[in-house]
């Protein structure tokens, strides 16, 4: 099941992150060669300039959705950074998931000796759930772990979860918060779009 | 934002919902000078910002209630949750509202004469009749003619129903061979384009929060009273009505401000249109050595009679896809039930397309990621599918919204107390919804099942007959113009005035007498 970047606008689209200027190219996502090491983007990249979030930050996050995105999503990179980076317009979410980002990279390094971003996906499984990220209750402003759960991880289940493609893959094209509803709750299966109910002549509006 | 007084005005409205946003859009547009005070914020902004918030958890509700400002007692056997209940601003609860609508049936107005319980209504259904339809018009209702137990109608709805849903396809099988009839459902919301809204596009998420404006609030007549002159005053709360030496008409509203100020605004006539609880602590708190009781009070009915919905449910899971959560509303209802007198009390069923848990919601409630979340969705989604029901209280003298002087809100003024009951006829008429839900889900084979029935049963969040209407001033708080007996200035609109509230929900019926009162008053205004 392969995330795409169209995914991830769509999940963008649906909390307001649009716009006359949003497009596909609107969100291309940053290139190594315009940030530098830590990740202070160009602006000259084609992204969203120095809205993007430095790459370390965006390789922390797409690492992170490596990790609770099931096994089955491909593209989970250009999906994340898609997603990341639109995000990133909203200044507040944008520093918040920063810092949270690179507060968990820091407790990768102190803890593990590497970036949270190379450490073995099993690795990153258990730093996170050592942090109790799993069982923490999402908090903004919160401690560590639910930060790192409001910031990191609820922001990408939600990304994916509302997304056609991740809903798909628990049973739901439509999910809500995305806007399709209409279009599919007619539908008895989501692999035949014509096949309709029989409104038995009393339903008819 | 300057909050200060408006001069000269001749309508004074407390409250910006609908009850309050229809009477003052008509009446501005009649060229009367109006303003509304609300005690809430307007809530402008992108909608989808509010659709995260109710997703995701950790970003607090999308309609700021609860806290000091919205503090309140609950008393009797049952709990009410009034905060869940009610939204406070521009718009008032058709914010948070599913936006279903549908008539009373005749029996409503006159449930006193034909079956000895509850009250009789000082007008019958053909007084509201040509009302409905205006009500439909207003709110833009979609909805279809093939409902063989609704109350007569003379013209159409003003927009298509919605289509059944393919749950509804389910139930309607097992609903034929058992002889029960399913309809569509009145949804006050755009099948089409209507009134400057878009149509409907799924987002799924009706109650709390509609990002694409499809569904009907009542924003859209506050803006359109403002379009035709009127004034309206956000956070300005209202504390309380003054009246003049005679006791014979109220002369003006005092508001605090968020600044700490307080204003009094003048009017020559005022509408109380704050909802079937704020109406009355309002009320309460303006007593006075000719209303020592409260005012307008001289009958000892203001909060009495408080009436709520009560919802009956059942449900369980198929072994084949029920296709939930794509939208958030129902597209079939049964009111074959309706006017049957054992029990008397009302009850319409509901097929509904929102059972079971949501994914996305389910996925950031989870204690885990991964696979392991995979499989835990896997296995609570897909096959989930249910029945709601809601059921009649009749009005009872004890269940009641009063003051508890006791608990103050920020401001210092006493919070509303709700004293409410759940009776034992209404249990039985909660017992029999079960029953006959039970029967649909015998018929589909489902054997695990789940039922909400008269233990666990809550309310349906509307607040009636606590300022009801009635011709016997010793009896009621209005008459049938819905203007109270004790003040000839003082007018009540929205569903507090309800003598009896039936089984449906109540925004058309607000709407209606809404658009009755205004033409009232409109005549008082002279």
């Amino acid at each position: 099941m392969r995330l795409t970047r169209r995914d991830a606008l769509a999940v963008l689209a649906g909390l307001g992150v649009t716009g006359g200027a949003v497009s596909l190219t609107r969100f291309d996502p940053p290139t190594a060669e315009s940030t530098d090491e830590r990740g202070d983007s160009s602006g000259e990249d084609g992204a969203d300039g120095d809205d993007a979030p430095p790459t370390a930050v965006r390789e922390t996050m797409v690492a992170a959705g490596e990790v609770v995105f099931p096994s089955a999503a491909e593209g989970v990179s250009e999906f994340v950074e898609t997603y990341v980076v639109g995000r990133a317009r909203d200044d507040a979410r944008r520093d918040a998931m920063v810092d949270a980002a690179t507060e968990l990279d820091d407790v990768a390094r102190d803890w593990e000796g590497a970036a949270f971003a190379d450490l073995p996906a099993g690795d990153r499984d258990r730093l996170l759930r050592e942090l109790g990220v799993d069982t923490a209750d999402p908090v903004q402003d919160g401690t560590l772990s639910e930060r790192l759960r409001f910031h990191v991880v609820n922001e990408l289940l939600y990304a994916f979860y509302a997304s056609p493609t991740g809903g798909r893959l628990v049973g739901i094209e439509n999910p809500i918060g995305h806007p399709g509803g209409t279009e599919s709750y007619r539908r008895a299966t989501m692999d035949a779009p014509g096949e309709l109910p029989d409104s038995g002549g009393e339903h008819d509006g | 934002m300057d909050r200060s007084p408006v001069s000269d005005a001749d309508v004074c409205v407390v409250g910006a919902g609908p009850a309050g946003g229809i009477v003052a859009h008509r009446l501005a547009e009649s060229g009367a000078s109006v303003v509304v005070l609300e005690a809430g914020p307007r809530f402008d902004g992108d909608r989808r910002e509010q659709l995260e918030q109710h997703i995701r958890p950790g970003l607090g509700g999308p309609w700021e209630m609860g806290g000091p400002r919205d503090a309140f007692s609950s008393s009797g056997d049952s709990f009410y949750p009034l905060n869940a209940a009610r939204v406070k601003g521009v718009g008032g609860s058709t914010l948070h509202w599913q936006g279903m609508v549908m008539r009373l049936h005749e029996r409503d107005f006159e449930l006193d004469s034909r079956h000895g319980v509850g009250a009789d209504w000082p007008i019958g259904y053909d007084d509201l009749r040509p009302y409905y339809a205006a009500a439909e018009r207003e709110l833009g209702v979609a909805g279809a003619a093939d409902n063989p137990y609704a109350p007569p109608r003379e013209e159409p709805h003003p927009l298509p129903a919605f289509r059944p849903s393919h749950s509804d396809s389910i139930f309607a099988a097992a609903c034929e061979r058992l002889g029960i009839d399913m309809h569509s459902v009145g949804n006050a919301r755009n099948s089409e384009p209507y009134d400057g809204r878009s149509s409907c596009v799924g987002y799924g998420t009706c109650k709390p929060v509609c990002p694409s404006g499809a569904k009907y609030t009542a924003e859209s007549h506050v803006e359109k009273a403002e379009a035709a002159g009127a004034r309206v005053i956000d956070r300005a709360r209202v504390r309380r009505l003054d009246h003049d030496e005679t006791g014979e008409r109220v002369v003006a509203a005092a508001y605090t401000t968020p600044d700490g100020e307080t204003h009094r605004q003048e009017a020559t006539q005022f509408v109380l249109a704050c909802g079937g609880v704020e109406n009355v602590r309002l009320l309460l708190l303006s007593d006075s050595d000719r209303y020592p009781d409260g005012l307008a009070n001289s009958s000892g009915a203001v909060g009495r009679y408080f009436m709520d919905h009560l919802f009956a449910g059942a449900g369980g899971r198929l072994d084949r896809p029920t296709r939930q959560n794509h939208v958030g509303f129902n597209t079939s209802e049964c009111h074959q039930f309706y006017d049957d007198a054992e029990p008397v009390n009302g009850l319409k069923l509901e097929f509904l397309n929102y059972a079971g848990p949501s994914p996305v919601i389910d996925a950031l409630h989870a204690d885990t990621w991964g696979d392991d979340l995979r499989d835990q969705l896997d296995e609570s989604y897909g096959t989930h599918i249910s029945m709601g029901a809601l059921v009649e209280q009749l009005p009872r003298e004890d269940n009641y919204v009063g003051l508890d002087r006791a608990t103050t809100d920020d401001l210092g003024d006493p919070v509303p107390e709700i004293h409410w009951s759940v009776d034992e006829q209404t249990e039985a008429a909660l017992s029999r919804a079960n029953g006959i839900q039970t029967r649909v889900l015998d018929e589909l084979g489902i054997e695990d099942r789940w039922t909400v029935g008269p233990d666990e049963t809550g309310p349906a969040y509307h607040h009636m007959g606590t300022t009801r209407m009635g011709d016997d001033p010793d009896e009621s708080v209005v008459d049938a113009e819905c203007r109270a007996h004790d003040l000839d200035n003082l007018w009540i609109s929205g569903s507090s005035v309800f003598p009896t509230g039936g089984a449906m929900n109540p925004t058309l019926t607000i709407a209606a007498l809404s658009v009755r009162l205004a033409e009232s008053l409109r005549a008082a205004l002279g």
